[in-house]
């Protein structure tokens, strides 16, 4: 997996890729809770646009990210879901609690 | 001939099975993704569909995931063996195949009372490994012998209707 940061005003977008999986989820985990947590920013954004494949690992790390977005009152927003990340958050019944766009431009929209 | 029960109470017996892949790994989570890139391949050359592949692929990855963080508490040097079989077996009657997986490990017995899973209307991170493994195979049986647990898991291949002469 590869993740970078990109800052566009007060929004963090992260740009993911490669495979989310046991190996690499606490990375992202890690990288999800100090820009809402640490850091304060008022809007996450995750591009998962060229994510391979995502386990039930990162999901929760998803999940953990949505958490404390709630916490601390920022948005966590999630776009670019190919075919096999709909699927496992389908699977997992948690598409819907999470705040999905198809594009960047909608991630970003004010 | 050998039998088992699976969870739906189906009974199915086992006629001819022939040894496609096997497996042997250590704990190490570095270790998925070469599993998981073998076995997308091998689902694929066995013909099943697409999103079938993603989902065996899922569900081993998971069973392998459950393995290193609950059977071995995240030890990576532990052993873990995975065999792929393309069987022929009997379900209610009919004549089917189904590639049989087994994964077996040789850690911390497994309650079974957990392997219920979780209620998924609890938004909460973790607990989904083992509903995604019920989602994506067929029939899933767990068992503990001889201080190794045992995890079997079959997906069917589908039904291709014999095409009709026009």
């Amino acid at each position: 997996m590869q993740i970078s940061a990109r800052h566009l005003d007060k929004i963090t977008i992260f740009d993911v890729s490669g495979d989310i999986d046991l190996a690499t989820s606490p990375e992202l985990r890690k990288a999800l809770l100090r820009e809402l947590r640490e850091l304060r920013m008022p809007r996450v954004v995750l591009n998962l646009k060229a994510v391979r494949y995502i386990d039930s690992s990162g999901v929760a790390s998803l999940v953990e990210g949505l958490k404390a977005s709630r916490d601390v009152g920022a948005r966590f927003v999630l776009f670019g879901l190919n075919t096999t990340v709909r699927e496992v958050l389908q699977l997992s019944k948690l598409l819907k609690i999470f705040e999905t766009y198809d594009s960047e431009e909608q991630a970003v929209a004010p | 001939m050998a039998a088992f029960a699976v969870a739906t109470g189906a009974r199915i017996d086992v006629s001819r099975e022939s040894l496609l892949l096997r497996m042997e790994l250590r704990s190490n989570p570095e270790m998925l993704c070469v599993v998981r890139g073998a076995l997308g391949q091998l689902t694929e050359k066995l013909g099943f569909p697409e999103a079938e592949c993603r989902a065996v692929v899922l569900a081993v990855d998971e069973a392998l995931t459950n393995i290193i963080r609950h059977a071995y508490c995240g030890h990576a040097e532990r052993p873990i063996e995975l065999s792929f079989r393309r069987i022929q077996l009997r379900r209610d009657g009919a004549r089917r195949e189904a590639l049989e997986i087994r994964v077996a490990d040789r850690g911390v017995k497994i309650d079974s009372a957990k392997l219920c899973g979780r209620p998924l209307e609890e938004v909460r991170p973790g607990g989904l490994g083992l509903h995604l493994i019920r989602q994506s195979m067929d029939t899933i049986e767990f068992r503990r012998k001889n201080g190794r647990n045992q995890l079997r898991m079959l997906k069917f291949f589908q039904v291709t209707e014999p095409q009709k002469d026009s």
